[in-house]
């Protein structure tokens, strides 16, 4: 956590993290049900957000198309889930089966019967198919509005062939996960939903150390070269379609695992996570937040998500409004996003046009590092 | 095949034609190893595309061009690139998110692996590489500064030292002093001129002083094709090159 005008010694960091980790061991005896329950899900909306700023931020893929793995993670933990919790209904196949009278299990459900394998799905086939979509696109070099264009139309095919697929996954309808079982307990029980809350905040902070792993350094740097220029990135030896399949999964797989935890604590997984705003909505909350600033994504996605139920309960129907107000001041008075700014020279001139601090006379980076060196010849 | 086994990049024929209009038009050249070669021309004479051509970014319409004997047509730019080809771009093209530090990593470093890079800390001999690159192009008190915050001249000069950082046997240079001041244009002569001989550098520049300076071989480009090629002096009196470049001397 190092922030460049407002610098934080290491005493204030292990103070910071102090506070957070008791916040999060105290939260479910401070919050009640409905607020932690809420605070839970927008957490794990925060593992998706920062996967959006790896390929945003970081390396400049603008992915409309987010909702697909997001879902596809949801739906793993979800058929998991009731596949196990399916003993008492006719054939031992989850009850929604019966409705559109299918007696087999579709093929593709068998393996969810594993937990360790489920757990593993849950990341590794939103990675599989976000690395497969990935390579083909950035093959052909298609980049930018195009890009996006692309991944908001596979979206849209996603969310159709789900929404019309009644026999194998219930459709429209959804995969219900609140009256299903784990550990011998309802997942919708209070104790299951405090020990997701936990799980949450500590993958919140797991993905967290990741992704700062994942962009600190060689790897890291190359993505901001192929954010920046990519074809000198490509002159410079290296291939970017790797780089960027290899993101984009990784994107994918946090995806899929904020899907996951989203649908245990919100009970149910449907094809409306593959709606078009849900993944502008992502896109917004890392914009607002600070692209290319992991932290900026979590508290985007966790902030304006908190606001968002706040305002609803109290102006139903505005909410909207605000969310594009603010997504236009973001993008023309504070590009960077909340703490990009903060960050950035952006206090220091507020402070200066409000008249509290004097201008500085000669460049900032000479003032700041007093550093007068220039191409000295010899 | 290549013939001549003493050249080091070889373009044989090379047609490359924009909807119908010839930007190169059956272009022959030829570098040996270890030579200093300037190629000048009036605007729209094919500089540039005949480095996108080695390098992979264009493909011509018809011809060849051999690297060590191989052909590079048909492969693609990073690969081009790791067989030993570096270029160094018009305008200054440095990593300005970064700093001068994190701009050499990233030229020095190999195997250029995803893998690598996420992996493994940069190797010892790749940072005294950029150590001894920083002394070479006088940044070494920069280090920690965003390569965009540099001037003009040390941006380019970063972007001559992460050409060197790749190793490359051929060193494309398009204009290396483009809005460079006479003292830095000097400088890079001097520094290009003592990167022949191991290295093979070709340098496209409009600067005649500058190309002077480098007393190299010249190769003349006009609409797509050689026009002249010889020493400088050879150049300025040759009759077509005066024509359509270099303009009469007023009387």
């Amino acid at each position: 956590m190092e922030f460049k005008n407002l610098k934080l010694t290491k005493k204030t960091t292990f103070v910071i993290w102090v506070l957070i980790i008791a916040f999060i061991v105290a939260a479910p005896s401070i919050l009640p049900v409905f607020r932690l329950n809420l605070l839970g899900r927008y957490l794990s909306l925060a593992i998706v957000a920062l996967g959006v700023d790896l390929i945003w931020g970081f390396t400049g893929l603008l992915s409309l198309g987010q909702g697909i793995f997001f879902a596809l993670g949801g739906y793993c933990a979800a058929m998991y889930l009731q596949i196990t919790s399916s003993s008492e209904f006719p054939n031992n196949i989850p009850e929604f089966f019966g409705l559109y009278g299918v007696d087999n299990l579709p093929f593709f459900w068998e393996p969810f019967r594993s937990p360790i394998f489920s757990l593993f799905a849950i990341w590794v086939i939103p990675a599989l198919v976000a690395g497969t979509l990935g390579f083909l696109v950035f093959r052909n070099r298609i980049k930018g509005v195009y890009f996006s264009i692309l991944t908001q139309a596979a979206l849209l095919v996603f969310f159709n062939f789900f929404n019309g697929q009644q026999k194998l996954i219930n459709g429209t309808n959804g995969l219900k996960t609140d009256v299903t079982q784990l550990f011998g307990q309802m997942v919708g029980s209070e104790s299951i939903q405090r020990m997701f809350f936990w799980f949450t905040a500590l993958l919140v902070i797991a993905a967290w150390f990741f992704s700062k792993w994942v962009v600190k350094g060689r790897f890291g740097n190359i993505l901001i070269g192929i954010r920046d220029d990519e074809p000198r990135v490509r002159f410079t030896g290296y291939n970017p379609v790797l780089f960027k399949t290899i993101i984009f999964s990784i994107a994918g797989g946090l995806a899929g695992i904020s899907g996951a935890l989203y649908t245990v604590q919100s009970g149910i997984v449907s094809p409306q996570f593959m709606t078009v705003p849900f993944s502008i909505e992502m896109v917004i909350w890392v914009a607002v937040g600070g692209r290319g600033t992991l932290l900026g994504a979590i508290l985007g996605a966790v902030l304006i998500n908190y606001a968002k139920s706040l305002v609803s309960e109290a102006l139903p129907a505005s909410w909207m409004f605000i969310q594009g107000g603010l997504f236009i001041l973001v993008v023309t008075a504070l590009p960077e996003g909340v703490l990009g700014w903060a960050q950035g020279e952006g206090p220091r001139n507020l402070l200066q046009r409000l008249g509290l601090k004097r201008k500085i006379e000669t460049y900032p980076s000479l003032e700041i590092k007093n550093e007068t060196e220039g191409l000295k010849n010899e | 095949m290549n013939k001549n086994t003493n050249s080091l990049l070889s373009l044989e024929n090379i047609t490359v034609s924009f909807e119908g209009f010839l930007a190169l038009n059956d272009l022959n050249l030829n570098f040996k190893k270890g030579e200093l070669r300037a190629v000048i021309g009036p605007n729209g004479a094919g500089k540039t595309t005949f480095l996108d051509v080695i390098t992979g970014k264009v493909k011509p319409t018809k011809g060849d061009v051999f690297f060590k004997g191989k052909s590079l047509i048909g492969k693609k730019e990073h690969k081009i690139a790791r067989l030993g080809v570096g270029r160094k771009f018009q305008s200054p093209r440095v990593f300005e998110n970064l700093t001068v530090k994190e701009n050499l990593e990233i030229s020095v470093s190999t195997p250029k692996s995803p893998l690598n890079l996420i992996n493994k800390k940069i190797k010892n001999d790749q940072l005294d590489e950029i150590e001894h690159l920083m002394k070479v192009i006088n940044l070494s008190k920069k280090i920690n500064s965003k390569a965009g915050a540099l001037s003009h001249g040390q941006k380019q000069w970063l972007e001559i030292a992460m050409l060197l950082g790749q190793k490359p046997d051929l060193m494309l240079v398009d204009e290396p002093v483009a809005g460079l001041t006479d003292e830095e244009t000097d400088l890079t002569a001097d520094l290009l001129k003592s990167l022949s001989g191991e290295n093979t550098v070709v340098v496209i520049d409009h600067d005649m002083e500058f190309i002077r300076r480098l007393d190299s071989n010249v190769s003349v480009l006009n609409q797509g094709t050689v026009l002249c090629e010889g020493t400088m002096d050879t150049i300025q009196n040759d009759k077509k090159v005066i024509d359509v470049y270099l303009g009469r001397p007023e009387e």
